[in-house]
Formats: structure tokens, sequence, C-alpha cells
């Protein structure tokens, strides 16, 4: 009788890597759900292209660096690299925006850095960044007209070729400038009922961003709910942006508004999806406060005083930077021990 | 309401308890050898005391310890010893031990039997040996002698005593079964741990998964003023650590002891076992252990003669040999899985689980650490396994050991929860392992240093003393140089010619051939007339005497250095001496010549 040897614990939970990623791709559904209804099929699109690009890119990757290919592409995070670039990039961007995104999301920031789990950036975010820098035209100007799929937005097909064409001309009867940009835009010149009228506000706070916001949050929920996330990241998240936008933004007339800061840009999607990659976030709970809390703040401040109109990005990656300062500092304190051990050993033992 | 508090972290694995609860506890039937392990406890080996060939009596000593911790080994049954010989025992790595090889005669014939009528008209430490005599090693954990753990550090007082009956891990049963059905022998062990003790309050902690026992244990209570406290369903909520917390709020510092803050944990087995060493003069001989997995048809607790062989007791709980896959004693969190069958029931052991491979699947490839937390936030020691994962696999243990590596209780789990199946108890074990060793290999390092100091400052302090006697040599030398300056400066005022130091040598030739001439003269004109000009002789050849006296002690010395020391002039130097010797030798024979 050959008795299986192994060591201890002899049962785990049935939940695996791949397992996780597939529940974040499911919370992110009403989210793209909202973005399709009121913008058109356009993420929908960029999210089954940069997905299939970004599991394309990790395969070719990984068989350049003599990994196995099944194995690791079973984990499931390059498919969720490609559809949190496809969430968050312009619904109309030419497709050769989000290709380079990607894949210097998943060739420069995750496999060149050693593949899954040695990536201290955010890949997604560092795609995004890059093509923010160096195409800033094609990324402020591709959003989609809010409205009802069914109305007036552009139809699959017509979609589909203005991505592929790249073709700014053909774009522009579609698009409008995001309700943040718009607002920043014109703020200085204008009272904020005076901004408000126009119709990328609709009647609500940003029409249809407020839908795709409130659908991550829901999807963001059901993670929290499903303890595939921790609250820390995502509640400090909104509380550092929530705090320095009613510290410094609370005159309408001057800034844009809390609500706005809220639910009109990448927020919600960024809080809960984004900000939670647990390889490029802090590790305890106290580092994930400040990390958080950090990427709101950064969010606010580059929004607000930055030239750039959405901040995720910029602020997730700044944040990247930090975490090993922040993991230096915020060691959790051992039961039984009367202090937590900071940094290195041989200093601060307690 | 008693307060409770919560540990951090911890988690919630299927129970599969209901699988060996559904019937009384059963007596296990009488295998045909019993094996028993001379060492079932911690501490020094117990040693045999019987004769292989010798017919022992059920609860008759066949083995102590010589020392003071650990404790005897008692015959399970009566029967003849078949054998002192190794054996397949009960350990993670498999390893083969010492053992009493005992056949049952079947008659269970027992030894005299004294039992105690009032052990509180003893004298406490009376009761803590014959806890010892008894065999009694904690049944619960890793069999800590329990007359020592009753008796804690003189400046410890324990204020509260715990029975843990948490039982947290999935699978075991065994106390869950003897708290419904033994509350009260737990109750009156617990009391005779408290009359030794004195702690201010005694609770029996129960998981709320186990109401039946609950419930007995609050009837075997009533009227005392131990408390039955019911706490939530969360492992591992029977660790010693978390326990505490739980009941008290406190936590026992990082390497201490629980009696440091006035606690103390005991198995709820543990005081069954103390109850009938007590009042039915019972060593330890059986226990109560589940046999269980979805590899046997009948899976129950039963009453187990201490020395059954494993697979004995499968047998008896019906094993589907087709379906056996993994065999672990314990539970499916900490226990550690068996090459064999073939190995003993001890007092430690609570629990076979005969797993399918459905059951316990092998798990699957290890994957890459995401960083997601998930083990961090199951880690009732709040520690950062993910942080202790990496450097333990890099081998950078400093960092580890930094992340306090070592208050890792190994519970299992950060593994359990892990979303990429990392074994990670099994890193830590490693490098625990590693950093022992390291650890060793340091003290090993630090006597030798140590041995190589004390060396040589040994080697200084007999250099500064050779110093010391050169100097003086040199004072006594300078003195005999001033003092032959005055002779000589005497002797050349006589018309003698100065003797120069260099003459030291050839003083003893001078001296003997002057002798000689004199003898030669004296014979031949049968004068002998001792003049004056003999005497700076005699005088000279006595200074000579004594410098090479002097001499060949220094060289002497040198030699013997030099022979401590291994150095490699050793020979030269023997030969100095020896040449030394002889010129001693000469002087003397010199001296005595010139004298007579
Ligand atoms: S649970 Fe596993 S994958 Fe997640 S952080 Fe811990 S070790 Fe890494
Ligand atoms: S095995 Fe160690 S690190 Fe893992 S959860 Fe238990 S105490 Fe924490």
């Amino acid at each position: 009788m050959a008795l299986a040897q192994q060591s201890s614990p002899h049962a785990r939970r049935a939940r695996s890597t791949s397992n996780v990623m597939l529940w974040v791709m499911l919370a992110s559904l009403p989210g793209l759900l909202a973005q399709v209804v009121f913008f058109g099929w356009g993420n929908l699109i960029n999210v089954i292209w940069c997905m299939a690009l970004a599991v394309g890119a990790e395969a070719a990757m990984l068989r350049l660096r003599k990994r196995p290919i099944k194995f690791f592409l079973r984990d499931n995070t390059a498919a969720v690299t490609g559809l949190l670039l496809g969430l968050s990039l312009p619904p109309l961007v030419p497709f050769w925006v989000s290709a380079i995104a990607v894949l210097a999301a998943i060739v420069l920031a995750k496999q060149l850095y050693g593949g899954l789990g040695s990536n201290p950036f955010n890949p997604a975010m560092v795609g995004y960044a890059l093509v923010l820098i160096s195409f800033p035209v094609a990324m402020t100007t591709n959003w989609a007209e809010p409205g009802l799929l069914w109305e007036n937005a552009p139809g699959l097909w017509d979609t589909l070729n203005i991505i592929a064409s790249g073709q700014q001309s053909a774009v522009d009867a579609f698009t409008m400038a995001t309700p943040l940009d718009h607002y920043k835009h014109n703020i200085s010149s204008r009272t904020a009922t005076e901004v408000l009228q126009h119709p990328t506000f609709g009647d609500g706070v940003a029409k249809g961003w407020e839908w795709v916001n409130a659908g991550f949050l829901a999807g963001g929920l059901l993670l929290l709910w499903m303890r595939l996330i921790t609250w820390h990241i995502p509640v400090s998240f909104l509380a550092g942006l929530a705090i320095m936008s009613l510290a410094f933004g609370s005159n309408a007339d001057l800034y844009a508004p809390l609500s706005m800061h809220l639910l009109a840009g990448g927020t919600m999607l960024g809080a809960f999806f984004i900000a939670t990659d647990p390889v490029s976030a802090a590790t305890s709970h106290q580092g994930k406060l400040i990390y958080g809390a950090g990427i709101g703040v950064l969010i606010y401040l580059i929004r607000t005083w930055g030239d750039y109109p959405d901040a995720v990005a910029f602020a997730v990656l700044l944040m990247n930077f930090a975490v090993p300062f922040i993991d230096y500092y915020t060691p959790p304190r051992t039961y039984g021990h009367h202090k937590p051990r900071r940094g290195l050993p041989g200093k601060n033992q307690g | 309401m008693t307060q409770l508090w919560d540990f951090s972290g911890g988690i919630h694995p299927a129970e599969n308890k209901h699988l060996s609860t559904t019937r009384p506890i059963e007596q296990a039937s009488l295998p045909e050898r019993l094996i028993l392990p001379l060492q079932q406890h911690i501490g020094a080996p117990a040693e045999a005391c019987v004769a292989v060939g010798e017919r022992v009596l059920k609860g008759q000593t066949i083995a102590r310890v010589p020392g003071s911790v650990g404790v005897p080994v008692h015959a399970p049954t009566s029967g003849t010893v078949e054998a002192v010989s190794m054996h397949p025992v009960p350990h993670p790595s498999g390893m083969s031990d010492w053992c009493i090889v005992l056949t049952p005669d079947g008659l269970d014939e027992w030894a005299e039997r004294d039992p105690i009528a009032d052990y509180h008209s003893m004298d406490r430490d009376a009761v803590l040996e014959r806890i010892r005599e008894y065999g009694i090693a904690g049944l619960g954990g890793a069999g800590f002698p329990t007359n020592i753990k009753l008796r804690p550090p003189k400046d410890r007082k324990v204020s509260t005593l715990i029975l843990n009956g948490a039982e947290c891990e999935p699978y075991i049963t065994a106390d869950d079964m003897a708290m419904r059905e033994r509350a009260d022998e737990i109750v009156s062990g617990l009391r005779i741990m408290a009359w030794i003790l004195r702690p201010e309050r005694c609770v029996i902690a129960v998981e709320d998964n186990k109401p039946e026992a609950i419930e007995a244990l609050k009837k075997a209570t009533e009227n005392t003023q131990t408390e039955v406290v019911v706490i939530p369903t969360k492992y591992p909520s029977g660790g010693e650590k978390q326990l505490i917390q739980i009941l008290t709020g406190m936590e026992v510092p990082s390497g201490g002891i629980p009696a440091d803050i006035g606690v103390m944990c005991q198995n709820t087995g543990t005081a069954i076992a103390v109850s009938r060493a007590i009042h039915r003069d019972e060593p330890l001989i059986s226990r109560v252990t589940t046999i269980t997995g979805r590899a046997v048809s009948n899976p129950g607790t039963f009453e187990v003669l201490l020395g059954t062989p494993v697979e004995h007791l499968l047998k008896q709980a019906g094993l589907d040999e087709q379906q056996l896959h993994r065999l672990i004693l314990g539970g499916p969190m900490m226990g550690y899985t068996l090459e064999t069958p073939g190995v003993p029931v001890v007092k430690t052991t609570n629990c076979v689980i005969a797993a399918t491979a459905e059951e316990l699947p092998a798990p699957p490839p290890e994957q890459p650490c995401i960083r997601c937390g998930m083990c961090a936030e199951a880690c009732p020691m709040e520690l950062l396994p993910q942080q202790l994962f990496w450097h333990s696999k890099a081998g950078e243990f400093e960092k580890a050991e930094h992340l306090n590596l070592f208050d890792c209780i190994e519970c299992g789990a950060c593994s359990y929860v892990c979303p990429s199946s990392i074994p990670l108890v099994q890193y830590y074990r490693a490098a625990k392992g590693e950093i022992r060793i390291q650890q060793a290999e340091h003290l090993k390092a630090d006597r030798a240093r140590e041995r190589f100091e004390a060396r040589q400052a040994r080697l200084e302090r007999e250099q500064q003393e050779k110093e010391q006697r050169k100097k003086d040599r040199a004072k006594a030398a300078a003195e005999a140089q001033a003092k032959k300056q005055a002779e000589a400066e005497r002797a050349e005022a006589e018309g003698q010619p100065a003797d120069d130091r260099a003459a030291k040598s050839t003083l003893v030739e001078e001296a003997l051939a002057r002798k000689k001439a004199k003898a030669e003269k004296a014979a031949a004109s049968e004068a002998p007339t001792p003049t004056a000009p003999e005497a700076p002789d005699l005088e000279a050849l006595e200074k000579q005497l004594s410098q090479a006296t002097a001499k060949l002690n220094t060289m002497q010395s040198m030699l013997e250095d030099a022979k401590a020391e291994n150095a490699d002039n050793v020979e030269k130097l023997e030969r100095a001496v020896a040449k030394n010797h002889d010129r001693v030798k000469r002087a003397e024979q010199a001296l005595a010549e010139a004298r007579n």
C-alpha cells in the first residue's frame, strides 16, 4: 500500500488564483454593461481586443522565457490585465493605441520583471500611462458621447470601423470630452451652473458615468463580500479622494465637486479593481490604508492641478513606487510582541 | 456571560466531525501485540525495567526515566514481554525508536492497586510525583510531562486554569466524545489540578459546535466555581495562544510561557488521566482516539490501549485498502502523514484519518505568490506569511526571523487559504530547521572561538611570564656581570688578564687546564700548596656553573613552551638543552674537582 506523503496542512480551500481572477472578471460585468449601454460598443470591443492580445502576448513571452505556457496562462492574470485596459481606455480609441498599451503592460511591466508576482508596477496602469503620455490626443478625444446604446450611439459595425481605422475625423461626430475634463477647462470662465448645462453632465452628476461607476461599485462590493479583496484599499482610496475634495474643492465654482470626483471618472474602477491589484499593492492592513489613501489624494491633486483629466493610472503608479517604503514601515504587530518589528533585521527589535 | 475576545485571522475549514460522533466511545479490540515506545513524552527516553520473556501485569511499570524530565511507561494489559527492539514510531520523519513489544495473554490481570482515598491530606509534591509515576504527559499536544507543567516557575502564579476542550481541528472528535461521556472524570481531574495550582479561575472552553459536550460539562460543573465557556468555532481556537487570547484578552509574550501571564492550559484528556491516576490508581495505559476518514466504513471514536498498532484499529473501523490514499496522524491541518500503518497509538495520538484521494486530494502545483494577502488575513499570529515565504524561499533567514518566523505556530491556516496553493508551512519548517542548524553551528563556532580566545589569553599570559622571567634573568645577569666586572678589575689589579664575557665557555677548560697543570705540578713537586691565585678560579667556576644552570633552565622552559605550541624549533631547542645540560655537568665536575 503506497501511502501518499505530504506536509501539513492536508486540507485546503478550493479557491485558486485562476478562480479569483475569474471572479474579478465576472465582477466587472455590471460596469462593462453600463459602459456599453451609455457609451456604445467601444468598450466591449476594446475589452475583447485587449484580452485576446494580452493572452497572446503572455503566451509569446512565456515561450520566449521558456516557461510552461499552459500552466501560467491558467492563472488568468493576463486576461484580467487586458480586461482592465479595455475597461479604462477611451471607447473609441484606435486599435493600435490599445495594442501598444497591452503590449507595454504584458511585455514591459509584467514579463520582463519576471512574470506574475514579481512586477512592482500595476501592468495595466503602466500600459495606460504609456499611451496617455505618448498619444495624448487620441487618449483625450476618443471618449464617446454619452447616450443610450439603442438611441444615438454608432452601431457595432460603425464602432468597429472607427476603432480599426483610427481616423480621427470619423470619430469626432460621436465623441465628447469627459465630464471631468470639461468641467476643469470651463470652470475658470464660467459658474458651476453654467458649466453643468453641457450635455455631458446630463441630469445627474455625469450622464452615463454615474451608472458606470455604480456598476463597478456593485462589482467591487461583490468582491468584498466574497472576501476576494479587503476593504482597506477601496475605502481609504475613496476617503482620501473625498477628504481632499472637501478640504480644497468645496467651492463648485472653482473646482469639480466631490460627487463628480466619485462618480464621473474612473474612480470606482480604480478603487475596487485597479488599486486592489495585490501584486503591486502594500501588504499589511495599515500599509494598505496608507497605499489606498495615497492614491486617493494623488488622484485629487493630479485631476485638480495636473495636466491630465483623469489620474488613476499616475496615482497608482506613483504609489507603486512607494510600496516598498510603506511595507518597510508598516509591518503588523505579531501576537505576543509589544511593538511591530519595523525595517530590517537588527533595527528596532520589538 | 463571560466576556470573550477574538483572535485575528482564523479559518473555517470543513469540519467532518459528524463522521465519528454517531456512536458512543467504543472499546478497541485487543491486538496480538502491543508496541510501546520508550519515548512518548518530551524529555529523556524511558529505560526498560523488565526482561524479555518476563510476564507483566496490567498497570505494571515496564520502563522508567532515569532523570527528572520524563514519565514512565506501563503495561496496558497483562502479558509477556516479547522483545525490546527498534520499531517504527509515530513521528513526522517516519523514524524508528526503541519499543517494548508486549504479547497480551488476554487475562487483563491487574497489578496490585492502591487508590488514594483523599488526596487533600497528601503533600502536593506527593500528588505531583504520583502524576509522574503514573505516566501522564499532555494528551493534547506534544506530550509534555504533566507533573512538570503543573509546577510552574516559583515566581509565576497561575491565576487562570484553562481546560482546553476546543478541539478546533476538523475530523478529530476524541475530546468531544470524552467530554460527552466522561464529563465527571474531567471535572474531577480539573479539581485535582486546581488543588495543586490554586488558581482564582477555572475554565473549561469548548467550541460551540459541540452542544452535547457543553451540555454534559455544564451538568458536571453545576454548583461549582468552574465555568464552562462556549467559544465560537474558528480554527485554530484550540491553539494554546489563541485560546488564552479568547478567554482572557491577553497574549502570551513571544518566547514566553502562559504562566508568564498567569495562565495555564491543560487538555481534557489529561484531566481524565489525572483523575484516574489519583482516584482509581490507574496509570496512563489507554486513551480515546478517533479513527475516521472516508476510507473506513465504520469511523468512530475508540478507547484504545496504548501500543495498539494503527493498522489494527483501521481494520476494526472497516478500512478499504483500495480507497486509502493518505494516512494522517492527527488532524488535517497540523497532523502528519504516516509511512506505515504499523506504528502504534501513543499517549499523544488523538486521531487517525484514513483519507481517500477525493477527500484530501493532492495539492495542485504551486503557482507564483500574487501577494493577495489572504494568508495574512488568515494568520492567527498576525504574521506576514507571504513575506515569510518570500524570505524563506530566498534563503534570507535573517529577514524571515526578523519578521518573527519563530512565532509561527505552524497552524496551516495560511497554506489552507493560499489561492496559489503554495505549501507555505513547509517552507517555514524548512527555514526554521535551517536556522536551527545555523544556530547550532554558530554556537559551535562561538564555543570554538571562546576556546581559541582562552588559549590566546593563556599564551599571552605565558608570554608575559616568560618576559618577566627574562627580565629577572637579565637583571640577575647584569648583577652578575657587575660583580664579575668588579672581580675582573680586582684581578687586573692583581695582574691577571681580565676575562671577558666570551671566556664564559672557555673558562671551564682553562680552569680545568690550570687545575690539571696544577695537579701535575703538585704531583711532580709533591707540594700541594693551595695559593691565592687559585681562589678566583674557584669563584669563576661557581659562577660558571650558576650561569650554565640558569641557561639550561631557560632553554628547558623554552623547549616546554615550544612543545606546547608545537613550534617547529623544538628539535633545535632539544639539542640546545642537551648541550647546555652537558655544559652544566661539566661545570659541576670542574667545580667539584676544583674543590677537591
Ligand atoms: S495567500 Fe498565497 S498567493 Fe496570496 S499572498 Fe499569501 S502566499 Fe501569496
Ligand atoms: S502557519 Fe504560521 S504563518 Fe501560517 S497562519 Fe499559521 S501561524 Fe500564521
